[in-house]
């Protein structure tokens, strides 16, 4: 089954420590090696996006930047074997962050891709 | 979820077990000996975590306490010190504490040297089957036997007999010598496609484990590329399972129907699994092993989003160069096909006359094709009926009946 996580977050003024960015790197490539990582990628800051709103029947365009508490700041797309796995990967990500950035606060959503599973009739 | 240590203990062995195993099959030289000691890990850890709390690194922490039950072992069997220098290492203090550091070393190399050795030619193939589940995948003997419906002694006794057969004939846990490093690497490639095709081959109302070995094949697969990333035939293969396994969605209807390839709807691809499957297959350019020429002629048909779209020349081709590379009846089969697409029926009809495949249903209901195509109905409706006689397929029978009815 595949997750989706989204990583958002308050940074702490400032470049990312460089060895966050090394451990980063690491446990990347070791979620690869496993087999469970198919896909990640930073996102730019909302001041590189936009956003499109329906509204009482009314289609509008915004351009970011957004005021938000938290950017949403990279995504990962995981390959596991239960929603436990997903969390786990997420866990030792946010562990990284905690651990080798003073003052960072961050969220990662952990979101179920809908699968052939979810779509299953009675057996 | 997070202060459940006992979840997070059984999510966090399964991910790491693999790992677990293969660094201690390194140090204990016994692959037997190695589960034994994995177990007694995982008992340490049921008892403490759920006292002490979840260690800060649960991975480290079982990875570490897995080596200091090594050598407890190999103290135990007194072989220490000979065990110490046939690893080459200096035999340090016998009380130095630091003795599982000083044994470190890299994981992938476990693994690997891991997999050679549950794919051992000196095993049945499945008896490599269930080991390499059992030892590489983390699965359980019950999960394994729920798989392949069979019980779970059978899988027990497999498995036994498996790591017995290893420890008799002195199987070392090592990468092949480089004469043998071809027909080795091949055997794990069987396995693992052998896996993939027990779970491609599951059907609706089976037990959710079974189409589960896809995803466990594609897992290994993955890993195996990250661990072998020079060898194309690794690529092919993880490129192949990739390419069909994003076909998931679309291969059977809600009532569990098989859908042939040519009327799947495509949008129901899966377009990230064909991504990387296209990816994995660019890295064997200029190669023409046989998983990479299946991964070629799958990439066609991922390639076409439509299906008069594809390129059934290309196929036909690529069907030509695995008749030389690995010739079987199967493969002349899929290239009567192939070739009936690009060059005509009556050509399609003169391959597969000299396909030899008795009882094999495909091969009448192919030849019923090719012959509805010519326009020869009474002979194709016979074709199709010889099919549904031979399958023991239920839902395979109602297709071929279907089109034997529709030729009347």
């Amino acid at each position: 089954m595949r997750y989706l996580t989204l990583l958002k977050a308050t940074q702490p003024a400032g470049p990312p420590p460089p060895e966050l960015m090394e451990a980063i790197m690491a446990l990347g490539a070791e979620a690869t090696a496993s087999g469970a990582l198919l896909d990640t990628a930073g996102l730019a800051p909302s001041a590189a996006g936009a956003r499109v709103d329906v509204v009482g029947a009314r289609l509008s365009v915004t351009d970011g930047p957004f005021a938000e508490a938290k950017e949403t700041i990279s995504y990962a797309i995981y390959e596991v074997r239960s929603k436990d796995e997903a969390v786990e990967w997420a866990s030792r990500f946010m562990s990284l962050h905690r651990d080798l950035w003073t003052g960072w606060e961050g969220q990662a959503e952990v979101l179920k891709v809908m699968g052939p599973e979810d779509f299953a009739g009675p057996a | 979820m997070a202060t459940d240590p006992r979840r997070t203990l059984e999510t966090v062995w399964r991910m790491e077990s693999a790992r677990i195993v293969a660094a201690l099959a390194r140090l204990v030289r016994d692959v037997g000996l190695a589960e034994e000691l994995a177990q007694d890990t995982l008992v340490i850890a049921l008892e403490q975590w759920p006292i002490d709390g979840v260690p800060d690194h649960p991975a480290s922490w079982l990875m570490a306490t897995a080596k200091h039950r090594a050598v407890d072992a190999l103290r135990r069997q007194g072989r220490y010190r000979d065990k110490l220098q046939l690893l080459g290492h200096q035999t340090p203090d016998a009380e130095d504490p630091d003795i599982a550091a000083a044994m470190d070393d890299y994981v992938g190399d476990d693994l690997l040297r891991l997999v050679f050795t549950t794919c051992h030619p000196v095993l049945s193939t499945e008896s490599r089957v269930a080991l390499t589940l059992r030892l590489l995948g983390g699965l359980t003997t019950e999960e394994i036997a729920r798989a392949y419906l069979v019980s779970e002694s059978t899988v027990g006794q497999r498995i036994t007999r498996a790591k017995r057969t290893l420890a008799d004939n002195r199987v070392p846990i090592e990468l092949p010598p480089p004469a043998e490093a071809g027909q080795r690497l091949a055997s794990v490639l069987e396995v693992i496609y052998l896996i993939f095709n027990e779970g491609y081959s599951a059907t609706a109302g089976d037990d959710w484990m079974r189409p589960a070995l896809c995803e466990e094949a594609l897992r290994l697969g993955r890993i195996l590329a990250t661990l072998a990333p020079d060898e194309p035939e690794v690529l092919g293969l993880v490129a192949l399972m990739e390419l069909q396994a994003s076909r998931t969605a679309a291969r059977t209807a809600p009532d569990g129907t098989p859908i042939l390839l040519q009327d799947q709807d495509r949008r129901r691809w899966d377009r990230l699994l064909i991504r990387r499957g296209l990816a994995a297959l660019a890295k064997t350019e200029g190669t023409y092993g046989p998983y990479v020429l299946q991964a070629s002629i799958a990439a066609c048909h991922a390639r076409a989003a439509r299906a008069d779209d594809t390129d059934w020349h290309r196929i036909a081709a690529l069907y030509e160069v695995l008749n030389h590379v690995s010739p079987s009846p199967v493969v002349d089969l899929n290239r009567a096909v192939a070739v009936g697409h690009a060059h005509g029926p009556a050509r399609g009809l003169e391959i597969i006359d000299n396909v030899n495949l008795p009882g094999y249903p495909l091969v009448p209901a192919v030849r019923g094709d090719l012959l509805a195509k010519l326009g020869r109905a009474a002979e194709a409706r016979n074709e199709f009926e010889r099919a549904a006689a031979m399958t023991r397929n239920a839902r395979e029978r109602t297709l071929f009946e279907a089109r034997a009815a529709a030729l009347r």
